[in-house]
């Protein structure tokens, strides 16, 4: 199957082409030179813009927590009902879409892959089993290890290379792709009815630090050449004053920096970024945290944005979801994942009248604008933590637009307008920088060499949008822009056309993207860890693997260990 | 007036929201008769199944004649006009109305006037469960006007309301007011156990009897009369309780003294 994309204006950043108008031929799934003329099909983009295929770094969309999210929530199902048609499957939304609705929204918008963090290693033949439902995408999960036990166990006695040996087995067990570590400590501490306040609090029962998992385990994933570094979700997250934890996490990793390469990816950073001593006088820390990070190179970042609407929080950080319910008395779910993690989940409106919702608005935009270098900072909401994906348009418009940022923000609480740095900040993202922050620069952090461009070999994921860079200025004509990123002209799945103005026309199924690192010395499953197994887990070690024929498409990336 | 009449009897459940003033004003009958419903899991137009007739009478703006019981959302989010029924009605009659009339016949199905904001529903038969409440895992209940049912009703009424009246002459199911917080419910006969369990606010009063009183509601004193709405007023003399204490314990149940002569061990506490 050859296909040709004509005369767009082409957008790809990995390969420095910034609006050019030039075509694009496809053969077999791959980017190829070229095609025969005649027999490809032929796509006329003139006057369109085209991005590589849109890569989503963080977003909840499969697993145990989205599942219970989906389960706890008939009344966000209600509103946001999809009926079948002739291609695609019905299903329901709004802030928890079913797997199907999920991918087909994604699709619509020109995604073609995504990231779905924080599995629990005890779930993730469940999260699997929902990424195979998850049509349109490829995908790849990030397993919670930053309070698993073995690597407490390994950690406190400073043995790096079993830690690593065990770390590689977990991601070929659990079919991960990067190390997730959510308030490192404070999840442990969290079966105990405790958490940990900074980077330097003891965990309970164990000789170690916060400071002490995250370094322990950024050195941990360079030893393993892992392609994306440790995706960290920080301690204190969501409290008022927790920009300084932020800081000195961010300085801490400083020592494991070595070369050039970044360590760490600090995920939804807006919810890691306030200042103030509580809620009444919380208010921005983003100009802290936006001039430290334009001074150091050893950190990616995403944004978390908040949309002003009714969502589900979800996330492993059980202590934190507490501290949620504690603040809206809503129903709430909590869990302890027996020695990996714990997890919580609660129903949340952010309000634009609300003075702290609407600081938090304002954080992830100051953030995002404020950070010179948009390879360094990615457009996220966390979903459906800040909101649901499908309100990417939403923050497209407010990342290219001031006049967009503005109208928003004069309908915000009169503190967080008083306080927002927004007014002051000048800044436009172009055509080419937004194809940074949404698919070239994450494409990039995550190590996945053949995403996010539109080189040749690369993998044939193309978005098409209906903005004509020549006639449009998207900076003024923000809400034609909107329109255009959320129905995408085309989008081009391993090179099939998945969807054509904003329609599905046909059904794809993505891939599982996992790590098979390889080690010097292969974790020994033997009658030792057999009896650990039995001690430390509820379930049998037989049972525990995620066995190949889980994955519908598996598509391993084998990785030579330095151990 | 637009007059509805089934074709038939229906065997699924008939959803239609388009049972609406707002949107019959300024249709012709043709026209209302394309507009869209689901029977079961097949689309249909209206005039499939009802036989529609202009009649020239103004009010009531709409009438519903026949067997409806399986038609349901009949008023969904109606603004205003007036809609009668003159017989059973389906499940979610009037949700989330805002205004407007209507008035019930016979009985209606559970869901009647869930989420209400405003307007008036009254029914002449019995209602059914969740009058007034939202829909499952909602928080999001009645906010305004008021529901008259002269019958029974059945259990989960008023769950999570915030304000309007709910007036019911006859008796009523367990869990009333579950979580409520603001507004007012009458019940002039007996009333299920578990009367405002977890309610932070609004009140409930009881003139008929009830069994058991949640161990976290406390006695505060005794009232010869209370007011219900604008201009009525509910006869007692009733001992009034606070509660949920499992929660603010700001919520108040009125509980008739003579139909709970059970209740009079509470009075030492006065």
């Amino acid at each position: 199957m050859e296909l040709l994309i004509k005369n767009g204006f082409v957008y790809d950043p990995i390969n420095g082409i910034n609006g050019e108008k030039m075509d694009i031929a496809i053969k077999n799934r791959k980017i190829v030179e070229s095609v025969h003329e005649q027999r490809a099909k032929k796509i006329d983009a003139s006057g369109l813009t085209v991005f590589p295929g849109g890569v989503d770094i963080h977003c909840h969309i499969a697993g145990a927590e989205v599942n219970t999210g989906r389960l706890m929530r008939p009344e966000d199902h209600i509103k946001d009902v999809v009926r079948k048609t002739a291609i695609t499957r019905s299903g329901v939304g709004y802030s928890v879409p079913s797997t199907f609705t999920t991918g087909y929204r994604y699709s619509r918008m020109g995604y073609t892959t995504i990231m779905n963090p924080s599995m629990p290693p005890l779930e993730a033949k469940h999260t699997h089993e929902e990424l195979n439902d998850t049509p349109m995408l490829d995908k790849a999960s990030y397993p919670l290890l930053g309070d698993w036990w073995f690597v407490l166990e390994y950690l406190q006695k400073g043995d790096l290379t079993e830690c690593a040996r065990y770390v590689a087995w977990m991601m070929g067990t659990a079919k991960g792709y990067a190390i997730k570590i959510v308030n490192p400590g404070g999840l442990e501490s969290w079966g105990f009815g405790r958490n940990v306040h900074s980077i330097d609090d003891q965990v309970p029962n164990f000789d170690i630090t916060p400071r002490e998992i995250m370094c322990g385990l950024a050195k941990v994933n360079k030893m393993l050449n892992l392609p994306h570094t440790i995706h960290l979700h920080t301690n204190n997250l969501g409290l008022p004053g927790n920009y300084v934890t932020t800081l000195d996490t961010m300085r801490a990793l400083e020592s494991v920096a070595t070369d050039d390469k970044p360590v760490a990816h600090i995920t939804h950073l807006q919810f890691s970024s306030f200042a103030g001593d509580d809620w009444a006088t919380m208010r921005s820390g983003a100009e802290e945290i936006a001039k430290y990070i334009n001074a150091h190179r050893h950190m990616t970042f995403d944004m978390g944005q908040v949309i002003f609407t009714d969502t589900t929080t979800m996330t492993a950080d059980g202590p934190f979801e507490y501290t949620l319910y504690q603040l809206s008395g809503h129903k709430w779910v909590n869990s302890d994942v027996e020695t990996e993690t714990s997890g919580g989940i609660i129903p949340f409106h952010y309000k634009r009248n609300n003075a702290v919702n609407a600081t938090q608005w304002s954080i992830a935009l100051e953030l995002a604008l404020l950070v010179d270098d948009p390879w360094k900072m990615f457009m996220t909401t966390d979903h459906p933590n800040g909101g649901p994906f499908t309100s990417y348009p939403k923050i497209i418009a407010w990342l290219i637009s001031k006049k967009a940022r503005m109208a928003t923000l004069k309908k915000c609480h009169k503190k967080a307008r008083r306080n927002s740095l927004l007014p002051s900040i000048k800044r436009e993202l172009s055509l080419y920088d937004l194809a940074i922050v949404t698919r070239a620069g994450q494409a990039k952090a995550l190590g996945l060499k053949n995403k996010g461009h539109l080189g040749v070999g690369a993998d044939a994921d193309v978005a098409i949008y209906n903005v004509n860079p020549e006639k449009i200025d998207i900076a003024r004509k923000y809400k034609t822009a909107r329109r255009a990123f959320s129905d995408a002209a085309y989008t081009i799945k391993d090179g099939k056309v998945a969807v054509k103005d904003g329609e599905i026309l046909q059904h794809v199924d993505g891939r599982t993207i996992w790590l098979d690192v390889q080690t010097a010395e292969q974790v020994k499953v033997d009658e030792e860890m057999k009896r650990r197994f039995k001690e430390y887990w509820t379930v049998e070690y037989e049972n525990y693997p995620v066995t190949d024929h889980y994955l519908k498409v598996s598509d391993p990336r084998t990785i030579k260990a330095d151990v | 007036m637009i007059v509805l009449t089934p074709l038939r009897q229906f065997q699924f459940p008939v959803m239609a929201e388009c049972i609406n003033l707002d949107v019959f004003q300024g249709k012709s009958v043709a026209e209302i008769a394309a507009l869209e419903v689901w029977e079961g899991n097949r689309k249909k137009k209206l005039g499939d199944l009802f036989k529609i007739k202009q009649d020239p009478a103004e009010t009531p703006n709409i009438t519903l004649n026949g067997d409806n019981s399986e038609v349901r959302r009949v008023g969904m989010g109606m603004k205003n006009g007036e809609v009668v029924v003159n017989g059973n009605v389906g499940m979610h009659l009037g949700e989330k109305m805002s205004g407007g009339k209507i008035t019930v016949q016979g009985d209606a199905a559970g869901w009647a006037g869930a989420g209400m904001k405003g307007g008036l529903i009254e029914i002449m038969g019995n209602a059914g469960d969740y009058l007034a409440s939202p829909y499952r895992g909602s928080s999001v209940g009645m906010s305004n006007g008021k529901i008259i049912v002269h019958g029974d009703v059945g259990s989960d009424v008023a769950v999570f309301m915030k304000g309007g009246v709910i007036k019911v002459h006859g008796n009523a199911g367990p869990f009333l007011g579950f979580r409520m917080h603001g507004g007012t419910v009458h019940i002039e006969k007996n009333i299920g156990n578990r009367a405002g369990a977890c309610m932070t606010g609004g009140k409930i009063v009881v003139s008929g009897f009830l069994e058991e009183m949640m161990p976290t509601f406390t006695i505060d004193s005794v009232k010869a009369s209370v007011k219900i709405d604008e201009d009525e007023k509910a006869a007692g003399p009733f001992y009034v309780f606070l509660g949920d204490l499992a929660e603010t314990g700001n919520g108040k149940l009125y509980v008739s003294k003579v139909a709970n002569p059970h209740l009079s061990q509470y009075e030492r506490f006065l």
